[in-house]
């Protein structure tokens, strides 16, 4: 789960990391509001979980009340890379004397957490050459040692140094604490005063610990479709084109996925629910599909062995008979008693094949 | 790091043991629907399952396997090396824990969801006991028409001397399938782990057979998401790893910042995706099949030369 900025930012602010002051407003009445609490000039801030938003044009600067309107109109209408802001942040002007980067994040290849240092901020990591980094040795959090020796690389002050290294031990205990997969301080300035201020936040939690922090579950926004997924054990993402594709498992799905699109055809849904393949949870797999209005046709992709084919034509067809489903599913089922699955379907709009090659140029020609 | 761990002696132990093929298997969470559903179809295929672990359900039995309230008494009689863990995410941290204090030394992790803290704890632990943990997030591991540990159902695998490595579940019944229709028995095949975080990585389950003369070549059925090809490609540069290699990788037309089913299925900018895996594999003379149906032909050629 990726964190909105001002969601990162309560975090920080909750372990003793400065922000700036702000204000996030849903519309233009609350900026207004907000506008009055900061004072111009302030920045806005589109509240979105892609990167690049500065580039996008979505962060502005605002001086006076008749820019805040017309700002605010055009950033919560601003789409940038698909995604649409529900919130904008308003946020005090900052005077800044030095950038520099701080992250903490899960490194996937050494598979322990790792931290990446620079002092040149402000700038995507991956361009900058000069940067430390350093992997940590256990998931106890970091000792001041290790902290003070990647301080000791910033050019920073006595004082400047020690405030670093408490921020990095601060923000170690956030990434093990709310188990976050990222922590990315980008810009990280230093104010008049000698002050470290977090100006961007960008936090990623790792999903299949939200169990245990309920305090972060009000931070998951999920549309309709993907919390009903969800609830069901599904992995549902929705995708530009018209075919929806389902089938039991991740690497199945995206392989039909390839497939699909080798032949021609756009996807409109990803819909992996998973490895344990029954009548009910095809049939809830096909519900969730039924409520994306683009799809034209259902492509799904099952590896058998554990699950009987004729039950999975059985949800098929009850799926069928309630009026769940009313586009055409095309279904590569390999297994047992498949000659009652073809029965079972004889009458409906749907249609079983042998190979997933024959299933996917019936989908994509249709 | 690498500790020579022969996991066949494991799995399946030298032609002059009394129990030659016939290792005994403990089963975690053995009572749930799926892990009693899996339970049954490792034993119908010729697994030695000796005990199941529940707590609170010492006592009971299921399939005349006998069921015990922790590890400890499970392994007593029979000393189980192995271990197949079917309980719920939210417990795995503490099963698994149970599981290396009491002398098990491969730890097959099928759950799902596991939290990445917590793999990366069992895997510290691991190590410094000499333990090994696949998956978690794996379908497990099958040496074919001997015995599984895991949910793969059975009729994808034969035996033969090519070997599967996966970071899919579903993708290594389908390549399986494939090879063995084609005439490519496997020797041995593992599933890595949909995971971002995997107890045994590509490399070190290269490691796992690369000494063996009776595996004449290598299928790894890849994703998007990491780096693990990658790396892969590297070590078989660096290291000249002489065995036919072929790969697939699914996921290229994924989009990017999205997690796709698996948690570690998921690109962020060029990091993780399909064309720097294909590149990286190129550059190690690893060819890569565009759909599971072509790693067949792909392996064929590869054998000739």
């Amino acid at each position: 789960m990726k964190l909105l900025e001002y969601q990162g930012k309560e975090l920080f602010k909750n372990y003793g990391i400065n922000v700036p002051n702000s204000y996030l407003a849903k519309n233009i009445e609350e900026a207004k509001q907000g506008s009055h609490r900061i004072g111009f000039p302030f920045v806005l801030k589109s509240q979105l979980t892609v990167g690049g938003r500065g580039k996008a044009g979505a962060i502005l600067k605002c001086n006076n009340e008749k820019e805040l309107v017309e700002k605010f109109e055009e950033l919560i209408n601003k789409e940038v890379k698909g995604e649409k802001p529900k919130t904008i942040l308003l946020e005090e002007m900052a005077d800044i004397k030095r950038e520099f980067y701080l992250s903490l994040f899960l490194n996937r290849t050494k598979r322990c957490y790792s931290i990446i240092a620079s002092s040149q901020g402000g700038i995507e990591i991956e361009s900058v050459n000069n940067k430390v980094i350093i992997d940590l040795p256990d998931v106890n959090g970091i000792s001041s040692e290790l902290a003070s020796e990647v301080a000791d690389k910033m050019n920073l002050n006595n004082s400047e140094k020690n405030t670093f290294i408490d921020l990095i031990q601060k923000l170690s205990k956030l990434i093990y604490e709310k188990e976050a997969e990222l922590a990315e301080i980008n810009p990280l300035a230093i104010l008049d005063g000698e002050k470290f201020v977090a100006l961007d936040a960008k936090v990623i939690i790792d999903d299949n610990a939200l169990f245990r922090h309920d305090d972060l579950k009000k931070y998951e926004e999920l549309s309709e479709l993907e919390s009903q997924a969800k609830n069901n054990g599904f992995s549902f993402v929705e995708l530009d084109g018209d075919i929806a594709i389902i089938g039991n498992g991740a690497g199945l799905v995206m392989s039909t996925l390839d497939m699909v699109n080798d032949a021609g055809g756009k996807a409109g849904a990803f819909l992996d629910f998973g490895g344990r393949a029954t009548t009910e949870s095809i049939y809830q797999a096909l519900k969730v599909i039924s409520k994306v209005d683009k799809i034209r046709v259902i492509l799904v992709n099952l590896f058998g062995g554990i699950v009987r084919t004729d039950l999975v034509a059985q949800a098929i067809l009850n799926a069928y008979n309630d009026n769940t489903i009313k586009v055409p599913v095309f279904a590569r089922i390999t297994g047992a008693e498949s000659e009652k699955a073809q029965e079972l379907l004889k009458n409906s709009k749907a249609r079983l094949f042998n190979t997933v090659e024959e299933a996917i140029n019936a989908t994509v020609k249709y | 790091m690498s500790i020579k761990f022969d996991i066949f002696k494991i799995l399946i132990g030298d032609e002059t043991d009394r129990d030659y093929k016939n290792k005994p298997v403990i089963i975690q969470g053995m009572t749930g629907s799926f892990g009693s559903t899996h339970t049954k179809l490792m034993k119908d295929y010729g697994t030695n399952i000796v005990a199941g672990v529940t707590p609170g359900k010492g006592g009971q039995s299921f399939e005349d396997i006998p069921i015990f309230n922790t590890v400890a008494e499970a392994v007593e009689s029979k000393s189980a090396q192995i271990s197949g863990i079917f309980v719920p995410a939210p417990f795995f941290l503490s099963a698994a824990k149970e599981a290396i204090d009491n002398g098990i030394k491969l730890l097959v992790a099928v759950p799902e969801h596991v939290p990445i803290i917590d793999s990366i704890k069992i895997l510290e632990y691991a190590e410094k006991r000499g333990a090994r943990m696949i998956g978690p997030n794996t379908p497990g591991v099958i040496v074919p028409e001997i015995m599984k540990v895991g949910i793969m159902p059975a009729k994808p695998f034969t035996q033969g001397s090519t070997v599967v490595f996966s970071r899919s579940g579903t993708l290594m019944y389908e390549v399986s399938y494939t090879l063995s229709n084609a005439g490519y028995g496997q020797k041995f095949c593992l599933g890595i782990g949909g995971d971002p975080i995997n107890g045994t990585n590509l490399i070190e389950a290269f490691d796992l057979i690369k000494e063996r003369e009776d595996i004449e070549s290598i299928v790894v059925v890849g994703e998007i998401g990491g780096d693990a090809e990658e790396k892969l490609a590297d070590y078989i540069i660096s290291t000249t790893f002489s065995k036919p290699v072929v790969a697939y990788v699914a996921g290229r037309a994924a989009p990017k910042e999205k997690k796709m089913g698996h948690a570690g299925a998921i690109v962020y900018g060029n990091y993780g995706s399909a064309e720097s895996k294909v590149s990286n594999y190129s550059k190690a003379n690893v060819p890569v099949a565009k759909r599971p149906g072509e790693v067949p032909e792909l392996l064929k050629s590869k054998l000739k030369k």
